[in-house]
């Protein structure tokens, strides 16, 4: 089976009977045997449950019951989502043997779809990195060059797709977990505007900036599983009903008239210059679409990483309060009384970097301090948030990089915390203001790794962006990693 | 800032951590220098701006309070640590 189909594809083969999904599965499973030893994307692969389930998604389609795009193909979801029955860690020892007893909203929408979860992938533990390295599980390789990181924190996911391993997968975007691993990985991601898609059986990281979305090779199989996964949820009551959802009726290639805003400060100091020019190419392909281009300040973005940290370590030091060894998890050998046990748990059971975020963001919510860090975060997020809507008063999309570089070397940005954050700094303020955003591949540095295009728009208003990016992506092909083209070839 | 050995002792009371000597002065080093760095914010002037958490106008969301998952004691139980008598089992709180 030719693994370099994409979800839409491979759905239609198999609705054509061209395929059968027992094959498609088994195509996938193989493949992740192929190469898990190099990428390491996965921490569980549930060969057997994908098989059976494969059997009877199979019956569903013969009998016309599955009708939909994605119904029979395989996905991978981002170890953050629970799972009925599945091994769900969020690549943390302190959830090393937890198996949720419910199946998150976004996922049971892809299930009652017809898809296949063939695994849970890889991740920064509790979504903490842009790398992919603060795993317990060990950290993913990039398939473009298994000695860089995929990026973080949907690092796993990135590089399951890219390394085609499976068709698309799941992942979650807390300041730019899918759109960066995506640009590092040469495929394609949206964060949806907060909101859009339910976050319930999403382990909390930052609840008021996590979204999940998908991570695939092309921008119609993202609108396709987006279009699946969104709506409003009874069991989140931040998810709002749905508006403008009909994703797939954007893909056209049509961007005449479209203003396309560049603001300024994304391509100030401490941006690649092979990145810069590689967007700046991209915007001028729309331009010669018949796009309108206009350069604009957008301001403050140097204050949104800050923000986003004080907000993000303040959600995550209350959102993991509860992993505290009394009702599932790891829980300590040892230990004197119940305040011990808790302390001695956490202790052993986070990483360092959680640890830090937990900290730091105990400290700024701490009397005292509370106004001086958290409550000026939130002054500061009002201010980008009616920094873009004025912005998105002109434009109908912003355009920009995704990430400073491409991928970094493994073990490059690990010991120096901030030197990671600050590879945010395009991606962190499209949280803040809860808007949408879709990463995808637009050229190749000089050492030919990927580089990222980043579409910004309005809230709910991801239809602009899909289309944008639809036309960007019909004048140029995907281009697949060597390492997925001989793994491919030397596994057929 | 300066961080102390007080203020990590009172953040390790507040995060339920138990951190070794060595961890404390990592956690001071890397906790000063995360403040520093996101006293960046201090640059802005945010007097009279309203601090904002959500990015849209969000309003109470009702529903009837009606049970609709069953009893899944017995399934979740399986994940706890300990469990005694159909409940989860704790180290003694008082004595």
């Amino acid at each position: 089976m030719d693994l370099s189909l994409t979800a839409v594809e491979l759905g239609k083969k198999i609705k054509n009977k061209e395929i059968s999904v027992v094959e498609a599965v088994t195509a996938y499973l193989d493949s992740m045997d192929a190469k898990e030893k190099d990428i390491n994307a996965f921490i569980t692969i549930d060969r057997e449950g994908a098989l059976k389930r494969a059997e009877k998604v199979q019956k569903l389609i013969d009998e016309g019951t599955l009708t939909g795009p994605l119904a029979g193909v395989p996905v991978a979801i981002k170890d953050n989502m629970c799972v009925d029955g599945m091994l769900t860690t969020c690549s943390s020892k302190i959830l090393g043997n937890f198996k949720p007893t419910y199946t998150a909203t976004a996922v049971e929408k892809l299930e009652a779809a017809g898809a296949i979860i063939v695994g849970k992938t890889n991740m920064d533990e509790f979504a903490m990195g842009s790398t992919t390295e603060t795993s317990y599980y060990g950290a993913t390789k990039n398939p473009w060059d298994l000695s860089r990181v995929p990026g973080g924190s949907s690092g796993g996911s990135a590089a399951a797709v890219s390394a085609e391993e499976v068709p698309y997968a799941l992942g979650s975007d807390t300041g730019g977990s899918i759109r960066q691993p995506a640009g590092f990985c040469g495929v394609t991601g949206i964060k949806p505007t907060y909101g859009r898609v339910s976050r319930y059986g999403l382990i909390a990281y930052g609840s008021s900036l996590d979204q999940i979305g998908p991570l695939a090779k092309d921008v119609t199989d993202c609108a396709t599983v987006l279009e699946v996964i969104c709506g409003k949820d009874d069991k989140d009551s931040t998810s709002v009903e749905e508006l403008g959802a009909d994703f797939t009726s954007a893909l056209v290639d049509d961007v005449k008239g479209m203003k396309i805003g560049i603001p300024k400060d994304y391509f100030g100091e401490g941006l690649d210059p092979e990145v810069k020019e590689a967007v700046m190419t991209a915007a001028k392909t729309l331009e010669a679409k018949g796009a309108i281009l206009e350069e604009f300040d957008l301001s403050l973005v140097e204050y949104a990483i800050p923000a986003y940290y004080i907000i993000a370590s303040a959600e995550a030091s209350s959102n993991l309060e509860r992993f505290d060894g009394v009702k599932y998890g790891y829980r300590t050998e040892q230990f004197r009384d119940l305040h011990n046990m808790y302390k001695k748990t956490r202790s052993e059971g986070f990483g360092a970097e959680v640890k830090r975020r937990i900290m730091l963001g105990s400290f700024v919510l701490s009397s005292g301090y509370y106004d001086a860090y958290y409550m000026k975060a939130l002054r500061t997020k009002a201010m980008i948030k009616k920094a873009f809507d004025r912005a998105f008063e002109k434009y109908d999309v912003i355009l920009g990089p995704v990430a400073p570089t491409t991928a970094l070397k493994l073990g490059e940005s690990l010991n120096d915390p901030i030197k990671m954050y600050l590879g945010d700094i395009y991606t962190v303020s499209v949280n803040l203001a809860g808007i949408p955003g879709i990463s995808l591949p637009c050229g190749y540095d000089s050492k030919g790794l990927p580089i990222g295009l980043q579409l910004l728009g309005k809230h709910f208003d991801e239809k602009s962006i899909i289309r944008a990016a639809f036309s960007f992506e019909q004048t140029r092909p995907y281009k697949r990693p060597e390492y997925a083209v001989e793994r491919g070839q030397k596994h057929a | 800032m300066q961080i102390t050995d007080e203020t990590i002792d009172y953040v390790g009371i507040l995060a339920k951590l138990e951190l070794s000597d060595e961890e404390k002065e990592q956690a001071k080093k890397d906790m000063s220098s995360m403040l520093e760095y996101v006293g960046k914010l201090n640059e802005l002037d945010t007097e009279g701006v309203e601090p904002m958490s959500h990015t849209f106008s969000v309003h109470n969301v009702f529903r009837e309070d009606v049970v609709t998952n069953g009893d899944d004691r017995e399934n979740m139980l399986k994940n706890a640590p300990e469990q005694k008598d159909g409940a989860y089992k704790v180290p003694k709180t008082f004595n």
